[in-house]
């Protein structure tokens, strides 16, 4: 309790009675207006109370009389968007892949668009910018197990592979380990080694080439380079989905790994796998 | 009677340090605003104030009708701040948005000037320029000529309210308002084309924006130019608060010479001098003082520097046949000088104002050689983050760019893309398939950026480490120049 108003000797105002290091505080009051301009503020928030959203209740709360949603104004803007947007989509609908890719604006649009869906839907696996990672392959490169052109690649997209659905892409590589000896296994493995380039055994490799010939050539083709039609991996490149040891490819021959991608037209609209395939397509190894 | 016998020595009684709180209620809370009726004067000091009040409000008004061709389609105001396309035009000069760095060197080149200004001259500033000054002068040169001079304000604030009172008022607001009004709307033109936005606010056409813009900017200005006036020099400004910092004691400011003026008192005519200071005490300084402050209590926070104490007081120095400059623009030291029957002397070059000189230089030399050798083409090449390279079938390495071109030219141009730096490397855009052996061509649209997707592919041999400098040029088509723009090109790690 401030028991006496001190007055600075100097400029004859009030103190508050703070000191410190004998310095005083001054009590200069504060201007009236700006007292108002508090009361001011206080009288917007009344008025902003019965104008917008504000109090909480039991079973909702005070709406407003403006009507104000931010929810509904999302929406609103959302159908904005999709209509600023329609004649896209109006004429994605009616082109083919092919076209959209030669038409530079449809082009630009199915870029961007499709980088979004990519994001949302693919690159859960696939990575952003389709780099692939673990089991999951790349789809920048220039390696294509179904093939890298818009149709094939719209295909894959819609279809999937190895999912149940009539029109997926299927293939099945026998389990080698019932059918060869480990030994045998052991030779085609120095062969597809071979392939790729890398040295070993040059007489096991001899001895796999027959059977690999025998075993292989019909999916793998008779020089390894694959065939897209049948999905089957061109084994000539250094573009290993599930590595390019030698372990993980006798684990490949002894029980192969059969990868499955869902059929994305039972998800999507024909528009956005458009935009997808063109997207994927630009990603770097579309043909 | 021995207990009750006073003692011997008897304890002083204790003195409580207390008071009635009715005297402790000496200190308000909040301090009544004390209106101030600022006298008119004439004088060298009214003159300048006049003349920064014409030329300042002329250049505000007037400069957004200016025109200046830029050709078509583009805007042709000269001074322009284009929001919705991302553009600020300035006579020859166009600034991008990525540009703003022009606006920071400016601000700085502000700040410095407003130093080395207020360190030779004191607070020139505000009491010439400030446009808080400068509005609110006007706003009571309106006052005056609707309500007349500080006496008959103060009579008529006081009378009981009759028609005329409510006539004057009304008729003072009412002008305040309409200035307020032509000052929101002047600041609106730098925002848009200045003819279209005053024909569209006149015609009920323009967007709640512009709008809402002008009545904000009237509001503001009403309010601080007619009511709120000296309080924002005095409570919301900063300025005044640290201004103690860039004076010194060879700065010019408004000073009373006590030294010759007290003792003050009324002077009676043909009474003598000696004994005496030159003050007559006829308060005129204050009178006339748009912050209603008493120069003679020395230099303050309210002062603003302008001078009018000056003029006042010089009318009344020539009437009572006393030197002028009672009150003058002076320095501390020249005070100290004169006191003591020295010549004064001019000290404005000094290590204060030499370094605010020398950085103000270098930042308008630095502003000027910027935009003289401004580039008309910028080229951001970002690489991709993911993949940040894809191995090929063959062995090879790709990496990805987005290609952005900035042609800050208003004529489309047409470059040839390049690669140097990088051994037996291929380029590839897509949307561009040019015919074997020839370049591919890019297209930079006018006074935009135009964006590709670019590959560039090369032999894993030609990269020495995980990351290698390369440089991409464009060589436009019409001139042949070429233009050369850094990235990198990325490997796995070795």
């Amino acid at each position: 309790m401030p028991t006496k108003v001190e007055k600075d000797a100097f400029t004859g105002t009030d103190t508050t009675g703070h000191e410190w290091d004998g310095i005083k505080e001054l009590n200069t009051p504060l201007p009236k207006w700006w007292l108002y301009t508090f009361y001011a503020s206080i009288l917007f928030a009344v008025v902003w109370w019965v104008l917008y959203p504000s109090w909480p209740g039991i079973n909702g709360y005070a709406k407003g009389v403006l009507g104000s949603n931010q929810r509904l104004d999302l929406d609103h803007r959302m159908a904005e968007a999709k209509a600023a947007q329609a004649t896209y989509y109006d004429r994605l609908a009616s082109a083919s892949v092919a076209e959209i890719n030669q038409d530079p604006e449809l082009l630009n649009f199915a870029l961007v668009g499709g980088q979004v869906a990519f994001n949302e839907n693919c690159a859960g696996c696939h990575a952003l910018g389709g780099a692939g990672q673990s089991i999951y392959p790349t789809l920048a490169d220039d390696d294509w197990l179904w093939g890298g052109t818009l149709e094939a690649i719209e295909q894959t997209i819609n279809y999937g592979i190895r999912n149940g659905h009539e029109q997926a892409r299927f293939n099945e590589m026998p389990a080698f380990g019932e059918i060869l000896e480990p030994a045998q296994i052991e030779d085609v493995t120095d062969y597809v080694l071979s392939l790729g380039g890398t040295s070993g055994n040059a007489e096991a490799a001899a001895r796999g080439q027959a059977l690999f010939a025998e075993n292989c050539a019909s999916c793998h083709g008779d020089d390894g380079k694959g065939l897209q039609d049948m999905g089957a991996p061109n084994l000539t490149d250094p573009i290993w989905l599930y590595g390019s040891q030698r372990p993980q490819i006798v684990a490949q021959i002894v029980k192969p790994r059969q990868g499955v991608m869902p059929a994305w037209s039972t998800r999507l609209d024909p528009a956005t796998i458009k935009l997808l395939t063109v997207y994927v397509h630009s990603l770097g190894g579309g043909q | 009677m021995n207990d009750l016998a006073p003692a011997a020595t008897p304890a002083p009684v204790p003195v409580e340090d207390a008071v009635s709180f009715k005297q402790q209620k000496d200190t308000k809370l909040y301090a009544e605003r004390v209106r101030i009726y600022a006298k008119a004067i004439k004088g060298r000091f009214r003159q300048i104030k006049t003349a920064a009040l014409v030329g300042l409000l002329a250049i505000y008004y007037l400069v957004p009708w200016l025109r200046w061709d830029r050709g078509p389609g583009a805007p042709d105001q000269a001074v322009l701040i284009d929001m919705p396309s991302r553009r600020a035009y300035f006579f020859w000069i166009e600034i991008w948005p990525q540009e703003i760095y022009y606006l920071t060197f400016l601000l700085m080149l502000g700040a410095f000037g407003l130093f080395l200004v207020t360190s030779i001259g004191g607070r020139v500033w505000c009491g010439f320029t400030c446009p808080q000054t400068v509005w609110t002068d006007l706003f009571m040169w309106v006052e005056r000529l609707i309500e007349g001079d500080r006496a008959a304000r103060i009579r008529l604030d006081k009378s009981p309210l009759t028609g005329g009172k409510v006539a004057r008022k009304v008729a003072k607001h009412g002008a305040w308002l309409l200035i307020a009004a032509a000052t929101g709307g002047a600041w609106i033109m730098y925002f848009n084309d200045a003819p279209t936005v005053t024909w569209n606010i006149l015609t009920g056409q323009a967007s709640f924006a512009v709008y809402f813009f002008c009545g904000l900017f009237t509001a503001t200005t009403y309010l601080l130019a007619g009511w709120a006036r000296e309080q924002v020099c005095t409570y919301m400004c900063p300025w005044p608060r640290f201004q103690a910092a860039l004076l010194d004691n060879e700065s010019y400011v408004v000073t009373y010479e006590s030294w010759r003026g007290e003792p003050r008192g009324a002077h009676k005519k043909g009474a003598s001098w000696d004994g005496r200071g030159d003050c007559v005490a006829c308060n005129q300084c204050v009178a006339v003082c748009p912050t209603g402050i008493d120069i003679r209590d020395g230099l303050q926070l309210e002062c603003i520097g302008c001078g009018l104490c000056i003029d006042a007081c010089n009318d009344v120095m020539a009437k009572v046949g006393r030197p002028a400059n009672l009150i003058t623009l002076d320095t501390e030291a020249n005070q100290q000088r004169r006191q003591r029957g020295e010549a004064p002397v001019m000290r404005i070059v000094r290590p204060r104002t030499i370094i605010y000189a020398v950085i103000i230089a270098v930042l308008g030399i630095g502003i000027l050689l910027g935009l003289s050798t401004r580039a008309t083409l910028d080229v951001n090449v970002l690489h991709d983050r993911n993949p940040l390279f894809v191995r090929l079938s063959d062995g090879g390495l790709r990496n990805g760019y987005t290609l952005k071109i900035l042609n800050k030219d208003r004529v489309a141009k047409t470059f040839a893309l390049g690669i140097e730096d990088l051994a037996g490397a291929t380029l590839s855009v897509i949307g561009h398939e040019p015919a074997p052996g020839q370049p591919i061509l890019l297209e930079g649209r006018p006074d935009t950026v135009t964006s590709y997707r670019l590959y560039v592919t090369a032999p894993a041999a030609a990269v020495a480490s995980h990351q290698q400098p390369i440089q991409l040029s464009l060589t436009d088509q019409a001139d042949q120049t070429v233009a050369r723009f850094e990235t990198v090109f990325r490997g796995p790690e070795r």
